[in-house]
């Protein structure tokens, strides 16, 4: 008999791992990649590739040649950032801003601060700003659905609904004529708009979420605080004027919303532990991103307002404990 | 140009407005602190590592300057040389501790000890010694997680593979207790590094008796009182089946290593024997 | 809608391939070791020396203090010496060993399975026939069980919890002696309520036992102020904490006892040996032990005398697998791993767990990456992610403040880590630590 094995207790192990965990976000992603190409052709499946590759390719790198350390690729994690990234990004933008937006996802978003579950940031948004910020030109261009379909660079590009309304609003035009130049809901449900490559195509990202409630990747409350802040703040506004500010189901289902409330502000090591944390973590973004859309320059806001959330999650995990057994005071007899 | 000057106006303002303000909370806030803090601080060899038993040296310095008397207190890094500067500084009479390396009384190699089980918790002694007595039918001996040499802040200690047991680089040593605080088992002792860092001890703690000692660890000390009844210096005492060998008393006579029939007395940086006597001597063990 | 306790919990797989083996009598082992440390609190101390002649039943150590409790041999012959022997802890203890002659049994204890249903004895009484008899928290706790009879003064119980909930994977000890001894159990329990002078008593039950549920329901309408509670399963049901809040809605606040919400848990394995205890003046000396294992040829559960070696059990299962890595000692979830087969079965084994490889390695540690599953899970309300590092890192007050005293060791954090993180082996480390603290400021204050 070989010698006994002696470890502390439990003796048993629910058989999750890191990679379940990422390989099952990877498969949650998956209907937004299928719409993605269905809307967007060619230029999205070079640009998830191209993301998903170099993501994977700098994280080998950055561990083998410059922390030395064993290569963890296999997990999934740099994947998911890739594909992540890739959907965040306007299906006609150059190979190489592609490239250098990994490397500042996976160098300076993950690898600087400790590589997997270290990151104080979702890496794949600091990948996204960064290019935003820095090639505002090309980021912000976008190709136009179905008639892009064959072509990469030099695809049609026209503008997106949530970019339309803002700019109509802003010169004075009621929200109900500019409804009239945008695709309606049941479009932008499905995904038919312009947009960044994974954002678009609402049904398929909330076909993935619950793929991931089922599978216990993620909880309910960050995705529910963020599209029920949203969807309270601007159905507000909404009802106080109607014709100056947009619907909450326009502002919902425009400008990665839900690909940021499901996906990217999920990200595990960016958020808060608790679920009361979560919960307040999830209302902050949706106010942040309705206070940029609508009084700031940008017509869009998930990203930034992830990021500002995510540098508020040390203070929320510090502050905001989970509930715990025996808080409600005991209920002792007369 | 004007906006240069604007600029320049301003700013230098900000900061003579900033320089004042500092000025009068440095004045209103500061704190009186004895200057000599700053000296014995300086003197002090900055490493840190709690052995005096401050957290800290600038804290040893406090504790310095505030004692009457110093004589007890002892920085085992700087050893006596330190010391004397610091009361030289304070005017106080230093005390007169002999310098110390800390020792492994456990000789329970691979070889020596069968592992009987294999450990899978977590990787530390502490966990470990809480769970359970070992890997090994000694449940005194080193569980080989490598407490101590995390805990050593001054790479002098390191674990060898082969052996599965910590290794002391005694050059580097400063006997700051780390590794003894660090060590479940009470493994690690630190012991007057004597004459020409020559020195004789018990290389092990096993406290059962001694066929039980024996069966589990081919080193073991068997607490047979051989070395007791050798040493013409009554340093050696015989307690709970172990032997223990009171460096202060022990002229490093070397016999009662001659006499332990398991080997489980170590002497340390002695000329080798004479071949004669080599002879019925074991091969020298990678002591530490 | 079936209760359950309010936070977190897992649902391990529940493999009790040993349900429906009816209890087995495993003959008298030759030689019994019997350690003086079985139960929490002071070790008994030895009344018998080497050369003693024993009968059944007999005290042979004797409880040594208020929080202790008597141990009785469970054969009779020989004493062959008094040394120490690695126990359940995988330290060398003190114990008894007992070569054993014949099986002749202390005169005035009632071997008859005849059922002594009517009470006469005074609550004192059974009190201190409790005490005699060394019966301690079957469940595992191992609780000298008299103790928890004695509230401390100024408080008061109005209910009696009984544990049937056997929420460990693999265990089916409790299981099968509701089926199989269920009026005397509840016998027991009404002892225990005079005991307590309460009214009202809950036999909690989890609903992959439907069969006891139905047969204690059946009997318990025959015992006024018994009812069960039948709860969904969830892991860590049977924790006193969590059993009190899934049938009563009570939660029993951080560092208090079940009496401050007015509760008293018993193991229903407690409540069968006070039965035999003062209905047949049988003290604790054997108990029901569930033998099994995924690769076992023939899961049971056995009543087994105390101090019988796990191979004796082992043996009389099937045998040793040759694919063991690991023999607990109890549930996988809460369990000890013991470190050879020569181990002797003690009040507290409930049962012998024999793990296949490679099931039984652990897994390589990932890092952390913050999925907050470990939070979700623990029953306390308790951040894992953060005791262990603490923990780790010797940060005794931060991990004080973070209330790690909470921790009810249930292993919930580490079996959902998809990191594999050794959660509770720091915790556990971090319990101990700030305890030792906590005790040398009360002390000094």
């Amino acid at each position: 008999m070989n010698k006994l094995i002696v470890s502390p207790s439990p003796h048993v192990h629910s058989g999750d791992s890191v990679q379940k965990n990422m390989y099952g976000v990877l498969l949650a992603l998956v209907p937004a990649l299928a719409a993605s190409v269905w809307f967007f052709g060619l230029g999205a499946l070079i640009v998830t590739l191209t993301s998903v590759l170099a993501c994977v390719l700098f994280e080998h790198l950055i561990q083998k040649y410059l922390l030395k350390k064993p290569s963890t690729i296999m997990d999934g994690s740099a994947a998911v950032t890739g594909l992540l990234l890739a959907f965040n990004l306007p299906t006609n933008i150059p190979l190489g801003l592609i490239i250098i937006g990994a490397a500042i996802a996976i160098g300076m978003g993950k690898m600087s601060f400790g590589g997997l579950g270290q990151n104080p940031f979702n890496p794949a948004l600091v990948g996204r700003v960064f290019l935003l910020i820095s090639f505002p030109v090309q980021m912000t261009s976008w190709p136009v659905p179905i008639a892009a379909r064959g072509a990469y660079i030099d695809a049609v590009t026209g503008p997106t609904p949530l970019s339309v309304v803002k700019e109509g609003l802003a010169a004075g035009r009621p929200f109900s004529e500019l409804t009239a130049e945008i695709p309606s809901y049941l479009n932008l449900f499905m995904g038919q708009m312009g947009g960044s490559a994974g954002e678009v195509a609402g049904v398929a990202l909330l076909l993935g979420l619950g793929y991931m409630l089922i599978k216990k990747i993620v909880t309910w409350h960050i995705p529910v605080a963020v599209v029920g802040s949203i969807a309270v703040f601007t159905g507000v506004l909404h009802l106080s004027d109607p014709q100056a500010y947009a619907s909450p189901l326009f502002h919902l289902l425009t400008g990665g919303v839900l690909l940021g409330a499901f996906f990217m502000a999920t990200d595990y090591a960016s958020s808060p532990m608790s679920k009361r944390g979560m919960l307040l973590y999830g209302a902050g973004i949706g106010i942040i991103t309705v206070l940029i859309r609508i009084y700031g320059s940008y017509p869009e806001g998930v990203s930034f307002a992830i990021l500002i959330m995510n540098a508020f999650t040390p203070l929320i995990d510090k502050y905001i404990k989970p509930k715990r057994f025996g808080e409600k005071p005991a209920v002792q007899k007369a | 140009m004007s906006v240069v000057l604007i600029t320049i106006v301003t700013l230098a303002g900000l900061g003579a407005i900033a320089a004042v303000i500092l000025f009068l909370a440095s004045k209103k806030f500061q704190v009186f602190e004895d200057p000599r803090i700053d000296v014995v601080e300086e003197a002090l060899p900055a490493a840190n590592c709690g052995g005096c038993g401050f957290p800290g040296c600038r804290a040893f310095a406090e504790a310095l300057v505030k004692a009457d008397d110093i004589s007890s207190m002892n920085c085992p890094v700087g050893g006596a040389p330190t010391m004397s500067i610091v009361a030289g500084i304070l005017g106080k009479e230093a005390g007169s501790a002999k310098p110390q390396v800390a020792v492994l009384r456990c000789n329970g190699s691979c070889e020596h000890r069968p592992r009987l089980n294999n450990y899978q918790g977590a990787v530390s002694c502490a966990v470990a010694a809480a769970l359970y007595g070992g890997e090994t039918g000694c449940s005194y001996g080193c569980l080989g997680c490598g407490d101590c040499v995390a805990a050593c802040k001054f790479d002098a200690m390191y674990m060898d593979e082969e052996t599965g047991l910590p290794v002391i680089i005694e050059e580097n040593c400063v006997a700051c207790g780390a590794c003894v605080e660090a060590c479940p088992k009470d493994i690690i002792e630190l012991r007057n590094i004597g004459p020409k860092s020559r020195r004789i001890f018990v290389s092990c703690v096993n406290k059962d008796k001694g066929a039980v000692a024996r069966k589990s660890c081919e080193v073991a000390c068997i607490g047979c009182g051989k070395c007791e009844k050798v040493c013409a210096f009554d340093a050696i005492t015989i307690k709970d089946n172990l032997a223990y060998i009171d460096y202060e008393k022990c002229k490093l006579c070397r016999k009662c290593v001659e006499v332990c029939p398991t080997n489980a007395i170590h002497e340390l940086n002695f000329p080798p024997r004479k071949p004669k006597v080599e002879k019925t001597e074991p091969e020298k063990e990678p002591v530490a | 809608m079936l209760k359950t306790f309010s936070l977190g919990g897992v649902h391990p797989a529940e493999n009790k391939r040993s349900a429906n083996s009816p209890v087995e009598v495993l003959p008298v082992p030759p030689v019994v070791s019997i350690p003086l440390a079985q139960h929490i609190g002071a070790p008994a101390q030895a009344l018998v020396k080497k050369g003693d002649e024993v009968k059944v039943g007999q005290v042979i150590a004797q409880s040594a203090g208020f929080v202790s409790a008597n141990i009785h041999s469970p054969v009779s012959g020989k004493v062959a010496k008094v040394d120490q022997i690695v126990d359940a802890s995988g330290y060398r203890k003190d114990a008894i060993i007992i070569n054993t002659e014949g099986d002749e049994w202390v005169e005035d204890i009632d071997r008859s399975a005849i059922l002594v249903k009517e009470i006469t004895a005074s609550p004192e009484a059974i009190i201190k026939k409790i005490g005699e008899a060394g019966i301690v928290g079957l469940g595992g706790a191992t609780f000298p069980a008299h103790v928890k009879l004695s509230p401390p003064p100024g408080k008061t119980c109005d209910v009696l919890i009984i544990n049937g909930v056997e929420c460990e994977p693999y265990l089916t000890s409790d299981h099968r002696l509701m089926l199989e001894k269920g009026e005397e159990l509840l016998v027991g329990i009404r002892l225990l309520m005079t005991a307590l002078n309460v009214k009202k008593a809950i036999i909690g039950i989890e609903n992959n036992k439907p069969d006891a549920i139905a047969h204690m329901e059946k009997l318990a309408s025959e015992y006024e102020g018994v009812r069960v509670q039948p709860l969904k399963v969830q892991y860590p049901q049977g924790g006193e904490k969590q059993l009190i809040d899934a049938c009563m809605g009570r939660q029993v606040p951080s560092g208090k006892l079940p009496i401050e919400v007015g509760a008293v848990v018993h193991n229903v394995g407690t409540a069968y040996a006070v039965y035999e205890a003062v209905q047949k003046n049988k003290p604790l000396i054997e108990r029901i032990v569930t033998v099994t294992g995924l690769s076992l040829a023939r899961p049971a559960n056995f009543l087994t005398r105390i101090g019988t070696p796990i191979s004796v059990l082992i043996e009389a299962a099937g045998g040793l697998p040759d694919d063991t890595g690991k023999i607990i000692g109890g549930g996988p979830m809460m369990g000890k791993a013991l470190t050879s087969t020569e181990i002797p079965v003690t009040k507290g084994t409930s049962g012998i767990l024999l793990m296949p490889q490679p099931l039984a390695s652990r897994k390589p540690v990932d890092p952390c990456i913050r999925c907050s599953k470990c939070v979700s899970v623990c029953p306390m309300g308790l951040s894992p992610y953060l005791l262990m590092p603490l923990a780790e890192k010797a940060i005794w007050d931060r991990a004080e403040e973070e209330n790690i005293m909470d921790c009810i060791e249930c292993g919930s954090c580490s079996f959902t880590c998809p990191s594999s993180r050794p959660l509770l082996d720091y915790i556990r480390l971090g319990k101990a630590k700030v305890g030792q603290i906590m005790r040398s400021r009360t002390a000094t204050a």
